[in-house]
This record gives C-alpha cells, structure tokens and sequence, in this order.
C-alpha cells in the first residue's frame, strides 16, 4: 500500500524524524484556515499517489491564507496522471538552504536493502541516477544488523556530505529506518530532505509504501487506507478475500493461483487481436480451494461488473481436483440463479478431468461452453465478448 | 539423478498438525515422499496419523534431526510464525528448507535470507510449491499425479503454471519440477536451479517461467548466456500486465520501465532461450528442441 504524503509524514514524526507538515484540507475554505493558522509563507500540495504532481502544478506557494485558498482552488479536483486530488496538505513554508536525497528500499536483486542518498538533491532521482550515478550512494542495508548511528554516518559519508553535516544526517537516517522497520515498509524515500536557515534537517516531503503481508502486525494500516479511491468491484472483491484486480476489458476471468491467471489474461489479449480487440476485463485468483462459495463470490464480482460480456473460467485442478471445480461452477450457477447472465467458456485440465467435464455436461447449462484447451477456451471466450 | 531432493531424502514437516499441513503430508506421502515425522512444540511426543502411517511428533527441529536423520523441512506454518520456524531449522542445521507458507512479510525473509548466509542450508520460497522429483520425493504440495519421471527439468515462479506445464509435457516427464516462489525475496532463485539442473545428468532441457516484477529473469537470462549448455525455453507471464498493480504474486508488479514480460523475453531471446507466447507454445519449442 502506498500512503500519501500527509500520511508518511505523519509516521515519521511519530518516530522522530523532523518533519515540515500542516494540515490537510478538501476545501479551500479549509485551505485557507489551515494557512491563517500557521502564518506567514504555506505551501499547497496536491495528495495524490503518483510522482510529478511539482511539474503538473500540483505544488503552490503562498504568500497569504487567501492565495492558500485560490491555490486549493486551482489544485482540488485537479487530475494527475490519471490521479484526482481529493486533498491539499498545507504546509508551513520553509526557508531552504540546501535540498539532499534520501530513501531506504528493498533490493530485490540482492536480497537485501538498500539505502540510496545523495548530497545533490533538488532533482529527479531517476534523472540523478542516470546523469551522475557517482552522485548518489548506494548502501546495502543488511536486514538484521539495520542502520546504527555508525551505519547511518557510513551513509552520510557515501553520499558526500560535508563532514560538519555527517552526524545531522546520519541520525535522521537512524530515525528514518526506525520508520522503515516498525512500520514494515518497502520503501522510505525524502525528497527533498532539506537544510533550512535555522540549520536544522527537515524532511519536506515523504513517501512510504507498506507491505501488506505484514497487516497482521500493524493494526494501524487499516486506517491508511484510501477507502473512497478503491474500485468498488475491488473494495467488493476485497471483503470476499478475493485477489481481484479491475482492468478495462470485456472478458471476465477467473483462475487458480497467480501465475496461471496473470497468463490466462495474456491468451485472451493474445486471442482477442482477432476478435475486435476486446480485453480481459479483470485479474481474479480464487486460489487452491475452488469450492462452490469462493466460485459464486468471484463470478459475482465479475458480473458485477457493466463491462464484462463473457466470463474465462480457467482451471488446472492441481491439489484441488476438476470434479471438485465443476462441482464448484454449478454450485456457483444455483447459487447466481438469474443473476449469471453471462456467457461462460470454462477449461479445465489436470485431475480427475473426465469426472469433472462430465459434470459439467451433464449440467448442460445454457450459457456454460467447455473448451478442452486454454488457447482455444480463450478464443471462444474473446469471440463471445466480441459478439456480446 | 535430479536436484536438491531424491527418493533418500528425509523430510519433516513443520506444522505438520494443522490443517496445510496434515492435508498435504498425506499427499507427500502419497508420492512417495519419505515422511519422517513432524515438529509442533505444544505437541511434541505425541504422534500423528497421516496415510495410514503413524509419524512421531518432535518439539523441535533439532530433536527431530537427531532422532529421524532428516534433512529437508517442509514449513506450512502461518505468516506470523514463519520467520521463528525458519531460523529454528537453520539453526538445526537442515539441509533443504521448503518455505510454502504465503503472505510472509518480506522484512521477515530478508532476515532469513541474512541469517542463513554461510550456513548449510538451502531454502526455497517462501510462498512457492516446493519441489518434485517424480517417482522419488516430493516435498511441498505440486500434485504428484500429474506426470512421472523424464528429463525435463522446470523452474518457475509460479505454482500453477509449474502444473499446467508439467501437463503440457506429461507424456516427457521431469527430472525435478521446482517452484520458487513469487515473493519479492526468494531462498533459491531461477539462476540456482539452472546451474543444478546444468550439472544433474538426467536432466536434457530446462522450462523456466517468470513473470513480471523485478529483474531476476534478466539475470538468469545472462547466467545462460554464460554458463547453460543445455537447451533452454522460457515462458514469462504478464504480458498484458498494467503497470502499478499486484498481480496476485507480492513481486509481481511492473513500475515504470522495471519488471515487464517484454523486457523479460527480450533478454532470455538474446541470450538464446526460446520464449513461448503462451503456455501451450512453450511446450512445442521444448518438444522440437529435444527431437
């Protein structure tokens, strides 16, 4: 899960690291106390959860609480990058001196972390990276012996900072993997991490993503949730522990375990060139236990869904046998009753095949169609959507 | 022949009294795995009636290698217990550890991958199948039924697609199938299994499947350019993939530029690997370069 800036910035301060953070707002009116509450220069910055909201005009420094609100004004409903800003932070303005970079993440290469920072701030990272890689240093971070004051001077050095700034830095790092660790972050980046006219290090902005394995740990995550953006066939999915994802085509798939799924959508894209170009209109994974319950949840999300015009049932009955399935698709289908109205092309392959397509046409259900292979299932399913 | 895991291999199955895991010890059983017994602190002395044989229950892994001689693990224990499991095995010094559980938080197994640096034992996964050398021993929770021994040996991230080609191939066999697991952080990776499979005799042509995410399909993609005499064919799911979305796999996510399919093929293609568009392609490429 990734949190908005508001959000990082909250949890760094709660571990300590010197933050520059406001209030948020949704309206200008909003906007505008916040900023006759801090007094003197704010910043407003659009909450969104994507890069290059500066370039798009997302970002508007203040001089009064009224240029606060017409900044509100201008940026609230703003779209970035596909992203609409439901929420300004305004922040107090700061007087930079200097900007750095810094971010701890995970490095899936070396099975480690790593920790990235550069005394060059001020830029694209990723343009930093590239143009001149000796500015920015790379440290693995090993996961159990983490970031001490030693190791966060280590860092610091890396990075070329001056030697009067090494401590500075080196204990914002210490608190900044506080945050990585106790928060069970992927990723903690701050950019620009800045040095203001009191000479005191303030992280003026933040980003953090969070694992969400580790939800069983970290009860607060539930609450950092940007419930109202989620797609509400997914939010559905979600309350079902269906691993659903909502794309924007027209073929409704479901499949067991991840990989099988991600290219059940890869045959339908591929099958689909020939069929007016229709898509897959989701990823579903119902997992091992293909039962009828877990079958009738996620063909409901899928017909819930406007768009969707035939449904890919595509099943390799592994641990869970194909009988079972079959079983599990007609339980599913007296379950929907009317609702399923939709064309189904259902494939099943692997254990107990025979039992299992023999369910199924016994059924003989008027809108089930059994194709015996995936390429060809696929196929059927992508020109029934195309007709449908 | 094959690797990692033979009809002499001892396994025990930590968790072996929940419900993971007494299910799939029966089936491990059923493929003819040598099961030696179990490990559950709060039941330890007691035994366990699974495929009609009655397996001892230890209270710790340690214990259970000292009485039984095992040298792999099979871990089905939950998320929040998997990383104390881990260490407790690595510490006992086992020799495979096979990681199925799901859902481990990552900064868990990076603690496992730091603490098993020098130490013996090998891990797989977490959140993978396992490993099957059919005929032999399984150990983990790829249906046995699906094909017998042959001399194609298969990596891949992902467990059902490890199925579905195992299918495709099943009148050819497999020398050893083995899942690695989609986790951003993974015990063994695809480059590993290549260099066993390279050196295992029985083993004539290598499967390897990736999907989107990370770059280690680039990187085995350059381990086979360098080092894999063997015939080599490649499948790589999530070609049609939107970037910023999990695909149901922890690692399987595109950002920006980073983790496509195509970026994948393109490097297993300049390396020499055939890439199949889809499941049932790939199958045909093994079979024509092995005839």
């Amino acid at each position: 899960m990734d949190l908005f800036e508001y959000q990082a910035k909250q949890l760094f301060k709660a571990h300590g690291v010197p933050v520059s953070l406001g209030e948020v707002a949704t309206t200008p009116a909003e906007a505008k106390a916040i900023a006759e509450k801090i007094g003197g220069v704010t910043v407003v910055k659009a909450q969104v959860k994507i890069g290059g909201r500066g370039k798009a005009g997302g970002v508007k420094v203040a001089k009064t609480p009224e240029d606060a609100q017409a900044n509100a004004e201008a940026i609230l409903g703003m779209d970035i990058k596909g992203h609409t800003v439901h929420r300004v932070l305004v922040d107090p303005g700061a007087d930079i001196k200097e900007e750095y970079y810094v971010s701890y993440l995970l490095d899936r290469s070396n099975r480690t972390f790593l920790a990235m920072a550069s005394y060059e701030g001020g830029m694209e990272i990723e343009q930093l990276a590239v143009e001149r890689p000796e500015a920015l240093a790379k440290v693995p971070v090993d996961a159990i012996a983490g970031v001490d004051l030693a190791k966060g001077q280590e860092i610091a050095r890396a990075a070329k900072f001056p030697a009067e700034l090494v401590d500075q830095i080196a204990d914002v790092l210490v608190k900044l993997w506080d945050v990585f660790t106790k928060q069970d972050a992927t990723l903690v980046e701050v950019n620009p991490l800045a040095r203001v006219g009191d000479g005191s290090i303030v992280a003026l902005d933040g980003k953090v993503s969070l694992d969400d394995n580790a939800d069983f740990r970290q009860p607060g995550n539930a609450a950092l949730e940007d419930k109202a953006a989620a797609d509400p066939l997914e939010a559905k999915a979600k309350e079902k522990h269906l691993n659903y994802v909502k794309l924007d085509g027209q073929v409704g798939i479901i499949g067991n375990g991840a990989g099988l799924v991600m290219s059940t959508l890869d045959v339908v894209a591929y099958a689909g060139e020939a069929h007016s170009g229709v898509k897959p209109a989701n990823f579903l994974d119902i997992g091992g236990g293909a039962n009828a319950q877990v079958m009738a949840d996620g063909l409901d999300v899928i017909l819930g869904d406007p768009d969707v015009r035939s449904v890919f049932v595509n099943v390799f009955g592994g641990i869970t046998a194909c009988d079972e399935v079959a079983n599990g698709i007609k339980g599913a289908l007296e379950i929907l009753g009317d609702q399923a109205t939709k064309p189904l092309v259902v494939r099943l392959d692997g254990n107990n095949v025979d039992q299992g397509r023999a369910i199924l046409n016994e059924l003989n259900h008027p809108l089930v169609t059994q194709v015996d292979t995936m390429d060809g299932a696929a196929d059927k399913a992508a020109e029934l959507a195309a007709k449908g | 022949m094959s690797i990692y895991l033979n009809k002499d291999s001892k396994i025990i199955v930590q968790g072996i009294t929940g419900g993971m895991g007494s299910k799939h010890t029966t089936l491990m059983l059923d493929a003819g795995s040598a099961i030696v017994g179990g490990v559950n602190a709060r039941k330890a002395g007691t035994e366990v009636e699974l495929g009609g044989k009655a397996l001892p229950v230890f209270g710790t892994v340690k214990e259970a290698i000292v009485e039984t001689g095992a040298d792999v693990s099979v871990v089905f224990v939950p998320p929040a217990f998997t990383k104390d499991a881990c260490i407790e095995a690595i510490d006992a010094g086992i020799g495979l550890l096979v990681v199925i559980t799901e859902g481990v938080p990552v900064q868990d197994t990076a603690e496992v991958w730091s603490y098993l640096q020098g130490k013996k034992t090998r891990m797989i996964g977490p959140n993978c199948p396992g490993i099957i050398t059919p005929g032999e021993s399984l150990a983990g929770i790829t249906p046995h039924t699906i094909t017998g021994k042959g001399p194609v040996g298969l990596v891949s991230k992902s467990g059902t697609l490890t199925y579905q080609m195992m299918y495709e191939l099943k009148d050819l066999g497999f020398s050893t199938a083995i899942g690695i697991g989609g986790d951003p952080i993974i015990g063994t990776t695809h480059i590993d299994a290549l260099e066993a499979f390279q050196n295992d005799p029985d083993t004539k042509a290598i499967v390897m499947i990736g999907e989107i995410g990370g770059d280690a399909e680039e990187r085995a993609a350059a381990y086979i350019k360098e080092n894999v005499t063997k015939p080599v064919v490649g499948y790589v799911a999530g070609f049609t993939a939107p970037e910023g979305k999990t695909m149901g796999h922890a690692g399987a996510i595109v950002s920006g530029s980073s983790g496509t399919a195509q970026a994948k093929k393109e490097a297993l293609e300049a390396a020499g690997v055939k890439v199949g568009k889809t499941p049932s392609e790939t199958a045909r490429l093994l079979r024509e370069l092995l005839a």
